[in-house]
């Protein structure tokens, strides 16, 4: 074997010479094995480009893997708990996967390319699942992490951009559709996906050609207040866009030890994502047990009184007995809702919508700590859900 | 519209059929559908030269369960019962074993061996009262009969007695060799118990594990073995017979393509010929990886089940080599009334582990290990009148050879294997007048058992009990709704001892009701 050497301990994303170029705060962080910026000027600001102009985010350390054959379906129908056969080309699927038990390992979206042709991407690495899910299935996987890159471009302004850079028909593309363009010789796959929970949409092309792709959008976006931006932000977006997040909201079954840490689809509120009509896919079994006994957990979206971030709270149902039902597993203050929210896990039977829990937030103010009891109301729509983000074509902002 | 049962039995191998005969008594009616124009699996008789028979794969029976003659009301009619075994010396010094006695050795050895029979048989009978059982389960949701079975294991463990507890704990994973050499001086004594401890396996003496293996032997009977009179099929055309009787259809000549699945369960089956026939309820006589790779479909079950039956290890390293002989070779020391017993061709533990050695590369053995026997002797059917055939299993013979496994490789084994046992029997070459050479490609490709593996997986501690075929599957039970697993594969193991289909028969008949 011989050992590649690496410049430094991290990748660099094919980006990394213009997000330099761009960075104020030298905070970065690994990645699977990408160096990854919280963000570049300032996180507020970033995050606010989200939700009034365009954030541009460097997806290129998502994981990807390109999935051919002729089992390619059955292959993925069986991996995912949702019904592949219904997504047909030039169609995007956000899905989710369980190991045997019905406990989710991750969740990610499955692009269907063309025909038979699929790419599933997802924030935590894969190979050994996939290989162990295609024994006995003429499938061939492939691992293109290292040669696709992407950036997300998401936000009121992002079709302008995109418009404006020459992608004739954009306009035609609906959420969860994807379409190719000629980008200077090269394909360009454009789906109108993301984590922010706007208008917005991924492009993704070759390594070889990132840099033009970067200069042709920001190009294009310079008068519409296009701006790079960093984790932080798009952490925040996606908590008011009521997404969940693995290793924050829940544990790959495969990563944890314990018994009862992992969590099924069911208890993380993505039931709509399992269908049971589908005769067979991992998982399904041991969901079927649970639905008809019961589940453990339940996700919920909170909304808080107050403005106190409620990060790692627990959750009572009953401020003065204080009996922990759960605990908080994200928590913002969201700007555009001027609200205190934060998404949970309680044990069922709480966390019926509308139920009023309580969390107990400590905050510290010039090194002294002080805590509050809030009130938590449960929701069930996204905190953040505008209509822009489902009209086509959209609007011009 | 396809013909209607209420269970499908793929495969007519004795625990399949002893399976059907007990959901037949039980009033379900059943069809059972066998590859092969015969019914037995790897438990028939075939006539391989004309006018000799000899049984195919197994050849001595060591285990047929008293439950099951009981349940089925059976009693197999044997040509030989309670054959002594001869230990071949080239020097013509050979060992003598008759169950708890051996002569021929030491006096020491003699005695020794006396204790270790006690001893061993006492641990068999540990093992043999799960044998007849269903497999406890472990997880969560264990049932109060698991607990039952489980906290009873536990309990005749301890009720052996603070020694001979810590002994048994101490021996269950260790290796046969060990154990031999510390107790017998003997070459021939502990080449004997190498071989009984190794034979059908992928293991040698000096393999952890193979005093487990060693005491699955001795579980049956105590290695009482006998000779069924007819050869194996005697026994199963007696439970065909039975089947029938109870009300069981048996199709032969019908190998099953695919197990139907319909919303996620098992609706029936597709012969290669392309009848379908529906059932609820499939049971599969076939091994465990042919049942849910080839039958089943990965798809169709899930990732990690599907792993675990991947990786089971079913490599075969045993080979059956059958002799026409125009009359009874001679054998120095041996007498004629003698030729009725097993012989054993394995002077010491090291010539078995050396033996093995070969194995583990991809090769054949050069001097391989022999189980002999001359069932024509004390069954003359076998044979024209003054002829007589020979049957042995030779070791060690892998599944996969490295240079591929062609006629010219088979050609060049069974010459070797020949000149070996021309050392013990020299005019054993002329006399043959015909042979046949089953690899366990050929087991594999004749009796459709994948690996040619005739325990249908390795019989070792982490495929054993609760992991029997594999974890979470051990109750013959598959995880697909209506399939259930009824031959070797499952739990306990090989050997005609019918206790893997009679298991199964009474897990369906518990789990299943009347459809």
């Amino acid at each position: 074997m011989t050992v590649q050497e690496v410049e430094q301990g991290r990748y660099r994303s094919p980006f990394y010479p213009r997000q330099a170029e761009l960075d104020r705060l030298f905070q970065w962080h690994d990645w699977k094995g990408y160096a990854t910026a919280d963000g570049f000027y300032d996180t507020d600001l970033e995050y606010f480009s989200i939700r009034n102009s365009t954030g541009v985010f460097d997806l290129t350390p998502m994981t990807k893997y390109r999935i051919t054959g002729p089992d390619s379906l059955a292959f993925i129908n069986r991996l995912v708990t949702r019904d592949m056969s219904k997504i047909k080309p030039g169609r995007v699927a956000y899905a989710v996967w369980c190991d045997d038990q019905g406990q989710v390992i991750d969740d990610g979206t499955i692009f269907h390319l063309k025909k038979g042709e699929y790419r599933l991407c997802s924030q935590e690495r894969h190979m050994a699942w996939l290989r162990m899910s295609a024994i006995g299935m003429d499938v061939t996987i492939v691992d293109e992490t290292m040669d696709v890159c992407g950036l997300a471009v998401q936000g009121p302004t992002s079709f302008s951009i995109l418009k404006t850079m020459g992608l004739d028909g954009i306009e035609n593309l609906r959420p969860f559709g994807l379409t190719h363009f000629d980008f200077q010789g090269a394909e360009l796959m454009v789906s109108r996906t993301g984590f922010t929970g706007d208008l917005g949409y991924e492009i993704w092309i070759t390594n070889d050609k990132a840099i033009e792709l970067w200069d042709a959008l920001f190009d294009a976006g310079k008068n519409y207040g296009i701006m790079a931006m960093g984790t932080d932000a798009l952490e925040h977006s996606r908590i008011e866009a009521g997404f969940i997040a693995a290793y924050i909201d829940f544990l790959p079954a495969d990563a944890t030890v314990r018994s009862g840490r992992s969590r099924s689809p069911l208890e993380l509120g993505l039931e709509w994502l399992v269908d049971f009509k589908k005769p067979n896919f991992n998982g399904r079994r041991a969901l079927a047990e649970e639905k008809r006994s019961g589940s453990t957990w339940r996700l919920v979206k909170l909304d808080i009184e107050g403005n106190k971030p409620a990060h790692h709270s627990y959750i009572y149902a009953n401020p003065k007995t204080k009996k922990e039902v759960g605990f908080i597993t994200s928590a913002a203050w969201s700007p555009v809702c001027k609200q205190n929210i934060a998404l949970g896990t309680v044990r069922v039977p709480h966390g019926n919508v509308g139920e009023k829990l309580f969390v107990e937030i400590y905050y510290q103010r010039e090194m002294h700590w002080s805590r509050v009891m809030a009130e938590a109301t449960v929701v069930d729509k996204p905190f953040w859900d505008p209509p822009r983000k489902r009209a086509t074509p959209p609007g011009p902002f | 519209m396809s013909e209607r049962y209420d269970a499908i039995v793929v495969g007519a191998g004795h625990n399949g059929l002893i399976c059907a005969s007990l959901l037949g008594k039980a009033g379900r009616k059943v069809l059972v559908l066998e590859a092969n124009e015969q019914v037995g699996g790897a438990a028939v008789t075939r006539e391989f030269a004309s006018g000799y028979s000899v049984s195919s794969c197994a050849h001595l029976l060591y285990q047929l369960q008293p439950q099951v003659q009981k349940d089925l009301g059976l009693k197999p009619d044997l040509a030989a019962d309670g054959m002594s075994t001869v230990v071949l010396s080239p020097e013509g010094n050979h060992v003598r074993l008759n169950e708890k006695q051996v002569s021929g050795v030491s006096e020491e050895d003699a005695a020794e061996y006396q204790h270790f029979y006690k001893r061993m048989t006492r641990f068999a009978d540990l093992l043999r009262t799960y044998l007849n059982k269903m497999p406890p389960r472990l997880a969560k949701n264990a049932s109060k009969s698991d607990m039952l079975t489980l906290a009873q294991l536990g309990f005749d463990i301890r009720r052996l007695g603070k020694v001979e507890m810590q002994e048994f704990l101490r021996l269950i994973g260790m290796n046969i060799r060990d154990e031999a050499v510390e107790r017998f001086e003997s070459g021939l004594l502990r080449g004997a118990i190498s071989l009984d401890a190794t034979l059908g396996t992928h293991l040698g003496p000096r393999s952890p594990n193979t005093i487990l293996t060693y005491l699955y032997r001795l579980a049956g009977a105590h290695g009482k073995i006998s000779q069924p009179k007819g050869g194996m099929s005697a026994v199963t055309e007696a439970l065909a017979h039975s089947a029938r009787n109870n009300g069981a259809v048996i199709r032969t000549g019908m190998p099953v393509k695919r197990i139907v699945i319909e919303n996620g369960r098992v609706a029936g089956v597709k012969t290669e010929g392309g009848e379908t026939f529906s059932s609820s309820l499939v049971v599969s006589n076939a091994d465990p990886k042919t049942t849910i790779m080839n039958l089943v479909k990965a798809r169709n079950v899930e990732t990690q089940f599907t792993h675990r039956i991947h990786h089971i290890r079913s490599k075969g390293n045993a080979a059956k080599l059958h002799l026409a002989l125009d009359g009874l070779p001679a054998i120095d020391g041996i007498e004629k009334r003698e030729f009725g017993d097993r012989f054993l061709i394995a002077p010491d533990d090291n010539y078995v582990e050396r033996a093995f050695n070969h194995a583990k590369y991809g090769e054949t053995s050069i001097k391989p290990v022999f189980e002999i026997t001359f069932p024509s002797f004390r069954d003359s059917g076998l044979a024209p009148a003054g002829k007589h055939v020979m049957s042995a299993i030779v070791q060690y013979v892998p599944y996969e050879l490295r240079e591929g496994w062609s006629d010219k490789s088979r050609a060049a084994f069974q010459e070797l294997a020949i000149d070996t046992l021309a050392e013990y029997m020299p005019d054993l070459p002329d006399r043959i007048t015909a042979t046949e050479l089953l690899t366990p490609v050929d087991i594999e490709e004749q009796f459709h058992i994948s690996g040619g593996h005739w325990h249908h997986g390795e019989l070792t501690l982490d495929q054993f009990l609760f992991t029997r075929p594999v974890g979470g599957a051990a109750q013959y039970a598959m995880p697909l709704d209506g399939l259930y697993l009824c031959g070797a594969g499952a739990h306990p193991g090989g050997g005609v001892s019918g206790a893997a289909g009679r298991n199964a028969a009474r897990a369906i008949l518990k789990r299943e009701a009347v459809v």
